[in-house]
């Protein structure tokens, strides 16, 4: 694609006839050109990236675990890159204990319509802990809650880490590891002793619950209606 | 179920109008045929539960047409669908928040044993939380299921004595582990049957 024509809508139907679809049938496995951003990022950041894999013609690309922040950011402000939606961040381990647990960022160029897998190896040993990229895509505050709520992996830097689908007071560890019993550590009665002492309500922090504390961030016309008193709906002067 | 066809309600033709019935019969009456119900839908139950409420199985013909999105005017609570343990807390407010007389129904696998959901995340069975009146069995039930359900829910009501006051009675949850019933009772209610008891807890 011409990049200095980031943009060019698809119109059913307008494809070459010979065009091949690009379904998995036509794709190699293994093997095939790799996203330029590969390239790219080899150029700019060198021994930091460490593997690129090309799986059904997507491309994955293994980074070092403390430029992660650095390049996520930089495949977005790129101008030849421009990788602004931030999908997915997860995490996979292996039932192999000898592989390392991978944490897996999904980025997407909405400009280019290109689509990045991005990987970074947490071997034996090492702590399960990588930079938060929230500073670069806010998207990743629920994702990466989620990762750390299901894995167990930190991510330095996130301004409120902690767990979203499992209640905060949840003490048996972390779900979608592989040496978590499926049904869960605790017998059914303790499961459910402990959700029920639960308070419903006690599970949002105020920060999230006080429009009071929002005040400042609103709009600078709202800011002056709700100053002046203005109840919605109301019609005023008639 | 007319008045008129209770063997005891007599309706004297001619003259005044009255009749003679139980207190017992024409209070069941009136509260079996204008249940309102307080659906706690959460999965694909509920999916059937609104086809039921819907004009082709019409819920109205049973006087449950008003569906009562506040526990304080519900009358039985329909639980459609698999419960976490994370809405366990949640499910016991609304129960304990609704007024006497009040039943429950509990529809779908899910929610009366966890149903395939076997996990470390879904309550085994919502009568660990509150007392159940009715389990709708089926994944989904048809909405036929949960008519046949709310039916049965209608005779059990039919058969209530209000001289029975243990009827009436609030569940007391034990106010340290907010159980109502034994710890072992729940341990065993929650057991793995079918295909599942080929796992273990152990893990891997």
């Amino acid at each position: 694609m011409n990049s200095s024509a980031p943009f060019t809508p698809v119109i059913a139907g307008s494809a070459a006839a010979d065009s091949v679809p690009a379904t998995p049938k036509n794709v190699a496995h293994r093997g095939g050109p790799a996203s330029p951003a590969a390239d790219a990022l080899r150029q700019r950041f060198g021994a930091a990236v460490q593997r690129v894999d090309v799986v059904w013609g997507e491309t994955t690309i293994v980074v070092d675990s403390a430029r992660i922040a650095e390049i996520v950011s930089w495949l977005r402000d790129d101008p030849a890159q421009r990788y602004d939606f931030l999908a997915d961040i997860t995490a996979v381990e292996f039932r192999d204990a000898e592989q390392p647990i991978e944490v897996v960022w999904h980025v997407r160029s909405l400009a280019f319509r290109r689509f990045l897998r991005l990987k970074v190896l947490l071997g034996q040993g090492q702590p399960l802990q990588v930079p938060s990229v929230w500073g670069i895509h806010k998207s990743a505050d629920w994702l990466e809650r989620e990762c750390y709520d299901m894995f167990g992996i930190t991510f330095t830097g996130h301004p409120d880490l902690r767990r979203i689908l499992m209640w905060e007071q949840y003490r048996e560890g972390y779900p979608l590891r592989k040496d978590f019993p499926l049904r869960g550590r605790f017998s059914r009665s303790e499961q459910l002793r402990q959700a029920l002492s639960a308070n419903p309500e006690a599970r949002y922090s105020m920060d999230e619950l006080s429009i009071a504390q929002a005040f400042e961030d609103l709009p600078n016309d709202m800011r002056r209606r709700l100053s002046e008193g203005e109840k919605t709906g109301e019609k005023t002067g008639e | 179920m007319g008045l008129s066809e209770h063997p005891l309600a007599q309706i004297v033709q001619g003259g005044e109008p009255w009749m003679t019935t139980r207190m017992d019969f024409l209070v069941n009456w009136s509260r079996a045929n204008s249940l309102w119900p307080m659906p706690f839908g959460t999965a694909c139950c509920a999916i059937e539960f609104m086809a039921a409420a819907a004009n082709k199985f019409d819920l109205a013909r049973f006087g449950m047409e008003r569906m009562s999105f506040s526990p304080r005017q519900a009358d039985v609570l329909i639980c459609a669908g698999r419960v976490p343990f994370k809405l366990a807390p949640v499910m016991r407010r609304i129960w304990q928040q609704m007024m006497q007389p009040k039943w429950v129904i509990s529809m779908g696998a899910c929610a009366s044993t966890g149903g395939m959901f076997d996990s470390y995340a879904v309550v085994q069975g919502i009568d660990t939380i509150v007392p159940v009146d009715v389990y709708v069995p089926g994944c989904p039930p048809r909405p036929e299921g949960l008519i046949y359900g709310i039916m049965l829910l209608q005779k059990k009501i039919m058969a209530e004595r209000a001289s029975d006051k243990s009827l009436r009675q609030e569940m007391e949850p034990d106010p340290r582990s907010q159980l109502y019933i034994p710890p072992a009772a729940i341990d065993e209610l929650s057991e793995p049957f079918g295909n599942s008891v080929h796992q273990t807890r152990s893990g891997l």
